[in-house]
């Protein structure tokens, strides 16, 4: 089906004895923001690291576009279209913020090693093109006033924007945050859904893993419930606030 | 950057090369050219190293075998001699294609061995193909474990350097023939070859900071400091991160064996001295006090450090004080001495911002 970009079937991942992943299918219609919540320790960064490649999984299939990419190495499934920020924000930390996006545009852009030490014509028109479409990011964000502030100088804020413009200058077709209000007051993290819901706007699928609640019901189109390594509920948020399993893991016993 | 902030240094250097030459040729010194000109060719290999080091972020503790892979090779080929296999046809088809040249030894004999150009060729090939199938298994390796695989690496190449009949074991190669150039210029360790190999050795260290810096400050510099700072981000952004480590670890020890070759060329001659595990430790020393990620600084440290060893002010203690000199920068100066507080604002401006 084309209108389903992402797919996983029956994913599972171990570590040692522990279960992390069990048996995850999971469909993201293109277009749609997608929330996975579950617990501490349910598997949900796990499975991200299975869809990025970071980890391989130990058995079942990953499909972008009805193309199985199970086990691509990370830079070719970031070249295939998909880009991810990680829980704990990773800048480069002593590169500027403008440089950080601009190692974004590698997957999109050409000219090799010996083009570099040559500096050929093309190579610094390639350049001059990579910083300025750099620029226009940044600037998409408003974070065109910290272009030269060296990344680990930044607040906390707006180090996670730097990363979100860093996904998109590799232009991808899918998005996973993991984690993106982590960290964030109610303000930011405001302006972080309002983002998020921009993004989508522009045709960028959106897998998001989130620990806050709020944020996961109001942007997300559809939300699954990792618990334990396993997909225990699926449904539009209104569904999910509601499911007594949800509350149970949430909650526990006595609110369900 | 613009093409003025990066290459001004470039002139900068050239400037303080040639009023260097002048200043010396006036005051009578003119020996000092010589070991500058040593001095410089082992630049060549802490350029490389910086690369690998500084901005890619993978140790080497192997790069005195590289050094030694060119040295060797070229001295091998341009000493051997060929005249016993006289016509046959692989020999006549060398020397037609200019790959043969003649002359005689201290006794007359004559001698017939490969042209050094050709030897400068192979010792190329060599050295890269080397470092290409050591750096596939070793480069998955991080760290201490990288280190120890690059220390595992040098030690081999010392050990067959010593044990082979064709090195010339404890003695090493000597007479080596000059390494002639176009425009009648000569690789020659002669007086009075001195200036024009000041200026042939300084135009290719000239020449490889120039790759360096653009290498730098282009797409793939970037890549290779992203992977520096933060290699699993760098790969989910596309970067292959393993490619590039290798074709860096690749480019750096040709540096390495182009320094070799021409020191060798120079000298006349190579011995296992050039191979010791001490050496690779000194390139790193270099490195590290130059600032790690700061061609300039590396560059500036080689030329300095090696010209002060070469002139013997540190006596027998030699290996000693660049032992010293790394343990005193990674406790006192990890960013290297020119980054001390005092240095940063004329540093600053040779490098533009500290990358690390």
């Amino acid at each position: 089906m084309d209108d389903i970009l992402l797919e996983t079937r029956n994913l599972q991942r171990f570590f040692g004895g522990l279960h992390a992943v069990k048996d995850v299918s999971l469909k993201v219609p293109r277009g749609t923001i997608q929330a996975v919540i579950g617990p501490n320790g349910a598997g949900k960064t796990t499975l991200f690291n299975l869809i990025a490649g970071t980890l391989p999984p130990h058995d079942g299939q990953v499909l972008f576009r009805g193309r199985p990419i199970t086990a691509w190495k990370p830079h070719a499934i970031a070249e295939l279209g998909i880009a991810r920020t990680f829980q704990t924000t990773r800048l480069f930390p002593h590169m500027t913020v403008l440089e950080n996006v601009m190692v974004g545009r590698h997957p999109r852009t050409r000219c090799g090693f010996l083009a570099g030490m040559l500096n050929l014509p093309r190579t610094w028109r390639e350049d001059r093109e990579i910083q300025s479409s750099a620029l226009a990011i940044l600037r998409d964000l408003g974070l065109e006033g910290l272009a030269d502030q060296t990344a680990s100088n930044l607040p906390f804020g707006k180090q996670r924007l730097v990363e979100f413009a860093r996904a998109l200058a590799t232009e991808p077709t899918l998005l996973l945050l993991d984690e993106p209000a982590a960290g964030l007051n109610i303000y930011e993290t405001r302006e972080l859904a309002s983002l998020i819901l921009r993004i989508r706007q522009r045709g960028i699928t959106c897998l998001v893993v989130e620990h806050d609640m709020s944020l996961v019901m109001d942007i997300s189109d559809d939300v699954a419930v990792l618990d334990g390594g396993q997909k225990i509920a699926q449904g539009p948020p209104r569904a999910i606030q509601s499911n007594p399993e949800v509350i149970r893991i949430y909650l526990g016993d006595n609110h369900a | 950057m613009t093409p003025l902030r990066r290459y001004l240094p470039v002139l900068t250097a050239v400037l303080v090369v040639v009023l260097l030459q002048v200043a010396l040729s006036a005051a009578g010194a003119t020996y000092y050219l010589t070991q500058l000109t040593m001095s410089a060719y082992y630049a060549l290999v802490v350029i490389g190293l910086c690369l690998l080091m500084g901005y890619a972020g993978q140790v080497s503790l192997g790069h005195a075998g590289f050094f030694a892979i060119g040295g060797y090779t070229s001295a091998v080929l341009t000493t051997c001699n060929l005249s016993a296999f006289g016509q046959t046809s692989w020999i006549t088809s060398c020397r037609w294609l200019g790959m043969l040249a003649e002359r005689r030894d201290l006794y007359g004999a004559s001698i017939l061995s490969f042209a050094p150009w050709a030897g400068f060729l192979a010792a190329m090939c060599l050295a890269g193909i080397i470092a290409f199938l050591i750096g596939l298994p070793i480069l998955r390796l991080k760290g201490h474990y990288l280190a120890m695989a690059t220390l595992g690496f040098g030690l081999i190449i010392y050990r067959i350097v010593l044990a082979a009949p064709i090195f010339g074991q404890a003695d090493g190669i000597s007479n080596v023939p000059p390494f002639p150039l176009p425009f009648g210029l000569e690789v020659n360790g002669r007086p009075a070859f001195r200036e024009q190999n000041y200026y042939l050795a300084w135009a290719l260290v000239m020449a490889a900071m120039v790759l360096a810096v653009n290498l730098v400050h282009s797409r793939v510099g970037r890549a290779l400091r992203s992977i520096h700072q933060g290699e699993e981000v760098a790969h989910s952004l596309g970067i292959n991160t393993y490619r590039y480590k290798l074709a860096t670890f690749v480019a750096s020890s040709l540096f390495a064996a182009a320094g070799g070759v021409f020191l060798t060329h120079y000298n006349g001659s190579i011995g296992p001295s050039e191979v010791t595990v001490m050496k690779s430790v000194r390139y790193v020393a270099i490195v590290a006090v130059g600032g790690m990620a700061n061609l300039w600084g590396a560059m500036l440290m080689a030329i300095l450090l090696n010209f002060l060893s070469l002139r013997g002010v540190m006596g027998t203690y030699d290996d000693a004080v660049f032992g010293a000199i790394l343990i005193v920068i990674m406790l006192a100066a990890p960013d290297g001495l020119l980054r001390l507080p005092r240095w940063r604002r004329p540093m600053h401006f040779l490098s533009r911002r500290p990358h690390g």
